[in-house]
């Protein structure tokens, strides 16, 4: 049997104690004293083992990272001193895209490399932007393996970042005419990207890169930050070059397989001038997601790019407009333009900005991407908390700079064994098998507009409010 | 005359007080010490938040919950201003910040404990009827009638039963006497007391439970004519004994909670009991593969269900599926395949652990569904012969009449229930020893927080104080009985279908931004 690609998680618990959302409120004055029925010992998760201490030590209220929100400690405390409230360092942690739920989940990801599981049903909105107005389909009695929940390594995550040809020709003796472009594969569709801020220490460039390496993905790096001591692992790095430097880094740095090129007018005639220098050597090319991203996808594709990189901002936003669309949109928008060139085949898309847990990713699949990168998830993984004080120099309150690599590493490498095993679900659920079946398969998703048109249409008549709300 | 005879009997409420001795409300009132233990405000308040015994002679704690806050103001028995000694004060209880989430609000969670106490709609101001998520039901109004008259039939003179077969295949026509019943929680994954108490809740009220997928107890078979069998995937604890106890077989393909993905119960909660029920080793987790292995297709279906019909000659059959995007072409295929129920379990609901992505993302919500299958069961000219069932994000008793008016014949119910037994949907099912309420648990000392009557008490009154609300409605529209509300979509609507002018008239949709 061959060999299935497979993410080894590994618990690695955080270094600090992560902010928590709950905190304890006690009236102490009501406190009996030392109660020998005190709930804090009876806590069946036993979250006060740490810091159980007789009330007339404690100074400060306590931030429950590991509070499971049961509400015995409140409701049984015989003299009922205790309420809760939610900690005001959660209240401001992220922000209203990166929520303090997506950075809690995230680290959970991290810390145990498990997908998150919860009962007693859905908790959030109905509808929401951007990714949160469609569902993904289900199937009752198709799946792709015969084998229910056991069957689930069969299902292939891999896409190619190569490009493709259209059609082979051959000549009259049966010979092909073009050579066989490479084929450049990885086994799962999320790439890493250096971050834009944050502590970006030799340290956390190691622990991003060994990660990356380790699951066969790429790093996209400014060419800045590239070392000797990152030479072992030129096969998973992507520099960003621009037409100034990328002679001199492509001879500086022996073993890259793969480049990115930012686009410009100029890039198609680079690309075919490299294309003729380094047979072998995967270009992508990075364009900014804005109102001229389609057009650009086209002219590249037309170039022979292998990848096309599209940039949103942190929050998937689309660039340098007044009233910007989400990612969402500006995938399907690229990724019709080609299907109607008739050349989606031949290029691949990859979207990066504003991928911030899982479903994304399967969503962005579902509208027209192979592939898409995160950044501010890794310093995530690493326990970062968005406070963004090191955008101003100041000091990191969880020291990300100073972390172990390997321990980086592993974090990394459970977050991203999380999100595909969360993508072989949604999978799994829609009887999909590979992952590059799942490019633009709309079908197989549900969207808030068409549901509501459908089924709320023929009984309420026209909607008379736009969006969402 | 027959009518007649059978009025609509509902048992009697039997009140009963939370397992805590520190309730949760939306109000606190605290007793400072200049309290001189006068009594007065025992005397004064009428909902009981003062309490006294006789020949104690001390002021007890405040029962919070009871408390009807501010509005009580206007009284002449609002004790904080009558304390003589001002040792009273009131205030808004901060803890509702952590409680409740966007679909199961602070105050819905909490007037749920309260109807499952007393049977009757809070006197409290909570908002039940709406929660927050800004979308499908909480959109969605029954249409204001010119007179909001109170004449009209009395409660016991509206019909609320719902007929279960509609074949005429000379199987039993049964009906249950609400148009509710209890979905799926199987032995193994929820307290045994729990279970069993559902089912002595279900009997009372005249309707179902289901076993879910965990093999029938023999706890059940006093109720065996309230219990559904569940024919899961995993095919646990299914034997011919417990088709033939059964009035009502469930197959399940797929659950709302995680379309697609099969079940899951943790190595923790099989003890040697849950073990032994379904055949297993102690300790092993159990997955419940996706689909049926036997199921492939329609007619593989149909093979299923006439296997059970023959096993047991008085059997109606239902079919559980999720909510796909063809889930209207499922539905017609399960009647054709010969059930009599077809059950849709929406993507919002749910009641056991599940990977939060599937809960949130994979399937149509209920809301969608009900409408869909409605019409093309109609279209289909089927409609009339088959009972539909929702479930999946019906939480509360509008809810419910909601879904009946898009379309459903009626409803399951898991969540609620669970809330009624004082579920404060911590959502940590699964986690170490299981509910720390001591409901979703096998853990020997957790799974006994519980006993039968007060889970069965508890329940019945949960919905003894919806069937208040449901009698409401239907007298507001004239109706006698619940089977004229379905499908009667014409009097909803829905707020964002509303020119503003309309909408004014209605009650907004809560939109309050939670912390998550």
């Amino acid at each position: 049997m061959p060999k299935k690609y497979q993410v080894p998680v590994k618990a690695a618990p955080p270094r600090f104690k992560p902010i928590g959302k709950y905190t304890t409120i006690e009236f102490r004055e009501d406190c009996a004293g030392s109660c020998r029925k005190c709930v804090k010992k009876a806590c069946i998760y036993n979250i006060f083992k740490d810091n159980y201490k007789h009330v007339a030590h404690m100074a400060e209220p306590e931030y429950l990272y590991a509070c499971q929100s049961c509400f015995r400690c409140v409701q049984e405390c015989t003299r009922g001193i205790f309420s809760r409230v939610i900690n005001p360092e959660y209240r401001s942690l992220g922000d209203d895209y990166w929520q303090a739920d997506v950075i809690h989940r995230t680290w959970y990801q991290a810390h145990t490399g498990k997908i998150p599981v919860s009962g007693a049903g859905y908790r959030g909105p109905f509808v929401g932007e951007g990714f949160d107005s469609m569902w993904t389909d289900m199937s009752e009695i198709v799946r792709p393996t015969r084998d229910g929940i056991h069957g689930r390594e069969y299902i292939n995550t891999g896409i190619e970042l190569s490009r493709r040809n259209s059609r082979l020709s051959f000549s009259e003796d049966g010979s092909p005419v073009d050579g066989m472009p490479p084929v450049f594969e990885i086994p799962v569709p999320v790439m890493l990207r250096q971050p834009k801020f944050g502590v970006l220490s030799e340290n956390v460039l190691q622990a991003a890169v060994r990660a990356a390496y380790f699951l066969g993905t790429m790093f996209f790096i400014n060419p800045e930050y590239y070392s000797a001591n990152l030479a072992r692992f030129a096969d998973c790095l992507v520099p960003c070059l621009s037409k100034h430097n990328y002679i001199d880094f492509l001879e500086r740095a022996p073993g890259i397989r793969m480049m990115e090129l930012s686009y410009d007018n100029e890039s198609g005639k680079i690309i075919s001038g490299l294309r003729a220098l380094k047979t072998g050597l995967i270009i992508s090319a990075g364009v900014p997601l804005n109102s001229e991203a389609a057009s650009r996808a086209v002219e590249l594709a037309e170039c022979g790019a292998d990848t096309i990189h599209f940039y949103a901002d942190s929050r998937g936003r689309e660039l340098d407009s007044e009233n910007p669309r989400f990612i969402k949109e500006m995938i399907r928008e690229v990724h019709l333009r080609l299907v109607g060139k008739l050349i989606r085949n031949r290029v691949n898309l990859v979207f990066s900005g504003g991928i911030a847990m899982a479903e994304h990713v399967a969503k962005a699949i579902i509208c027209g991407a192979d592939g898409v990168t995160i950044d501010i998830p890794l310093l995530i993984a690493l326990e970062c908390r968005l406070c963004y004080r090191c955008r101003d120099d100041k000091a990191c309150p969880v020291k990300i700079g100073d972390i172990n690599p390997d321990w980086g590493k592993q974090r990394i490498i459970n977050l991203v064994g999380a999100w595909r095993n969360q993508l072989i679900e949604v999978m799994g659920a829609m009887g999909i098998r590979e992952a590059r079946r799942l490019r633009g398969e709309v079908g197989r998703s549900m969207w808030f507009e068409d549901l509501e048109k459908e089924n709320f249409g023929p009984i309420f008549g026209e909607k008379k409010v736009s969006g969402l709300v | 005359m027959k009518n007649r005879k059978k009025k609509n009997v509902f048992p009697e409420t039997r009140v009963t007080p939370s397992r805590f001795r520190n309730t949760i409300g939306k109000y606190t009132v605290r007793r400072n010490s200049r309290c001189i233990s006068c009594g007065l405000c025992a005397k004064l308040c009428p909902y009981g938040v003062h309490q006294r015994y006789e020949n104690f002679n001390k002021s007890l704690r405040p029962v919070e919950h009871k408390c009807i806050g501010f509005a009580c103001r206007e009284n002449d028995f609002f004790c904080i201003d009558r304390c003589p000694e001002q040792a009273l004060t009131l205030s808004l209880n901060p803890i509702l910040d952590t409680l409740g989430d966007y679909r199961w609000t602070d105050e819905m969670l909490i007037a749920h404990w309260e109807m499952a106490e007393t049977g009757n709609l809070p006197a409290v101001d909570l908002e039940y009827s709406l929660g927050n998520s800004g979308g499908g039901f909480d959109k969605i109004r029954f249409k204001l009638t010119e007179t909001e008259s109170c004449s009209g039939p009395a409660d016991e003179d509206i019909d609320m039963s719902v007929l279960l077969n509609k074949r005429s295949d000379g199987r039993p026509e049964k009906t249950i006497s609400m148009p509710c019943y209890g979905g799926g929680m199987s032995f193994g994954s929820t307290a045994l007391n729990v279970i069993v108490g559902r089912a002595r809740a279900a009997k009372r009220l005249n309707t179902l439970t289901c076993t879910g997928e965990g093999g029938y107890p023999e706890e059940f078979v006093p109720y065996a004519d309230h219990v559904i069998t569940q024919v899961a995937t995993g095919l646990f604890g299914v034997r011919e004994k417990t088709i033939q106890y059964a009035p009502v077989v469930e197959f399940k393909y797929a659950q709302g909670a995680k379309p697609g993905l099969g079940g899951h119960l943790l190595g923790d909660k099989v003890t040697p009991r849950v073990a032994a029920m379904r055949e297993t080793v102690v300790g092993n987790a159990l997955f419940s593969p996706f689909p049926f292995h036997s199921v492939y297709s329609v007619e593989d279906h149909k093979k299923h269900v006439d296997w059970v019909k023959e096993i047991n000659p008085r059997v109606l059959v239902s079919v559980k599926v999720s909510t796909p995007s063809d889930v209207d072409m499922v539905a017609v295929g399960s009647y054709y395949a010969g059930a009599h129920i077809v059950h849709i379990d929406g993507s919002y609901g749910g009641t056991g652990a599940a990977p939060d992505i599937a809960k949130k993302n994979i399937a149509m919500p209920i809301e969608y569904a009900i409408p869909k299958v409605h019409k093309f069961l109609t279209e289909e000219g089927v409609r009339d012969k088959v009972c539909l069932i929702a479930s999946g994000g019906i939480r509360n008793g509008m809810d419910v009449v909601k879904a009946i008016a898009l379309g459903a014949d009626g409803v399951v119910i898991g969540t609620a229930d669970l809330v009624a037994l004082e579920c404060v949907r911590c959502g940590n099912c699964e986690s170490g020893r299981g509910c720390a309420r001591g409901i979703a648990t096998t853990d020997s000392e957790l799974g006994e927080m519980i006993t039968e009557e007060w889970a069965e008490n508890r329940i019945v009154n949960m919905y003894l104080a919806w069937r208040k609300e449901w009698c409401m409605i239907l007298r507001r529209f004239g109706m006698k009985s619940i089977r004229e509300l379905v499908g009667r979509s014409d009097l909803l609507v829905h707020l964002d279908y509303l020119e503003e002018s309309e909408r004014i008239k209605y009650q907004p949709a809560p939109n309050i931004k939670l912390v998550i």
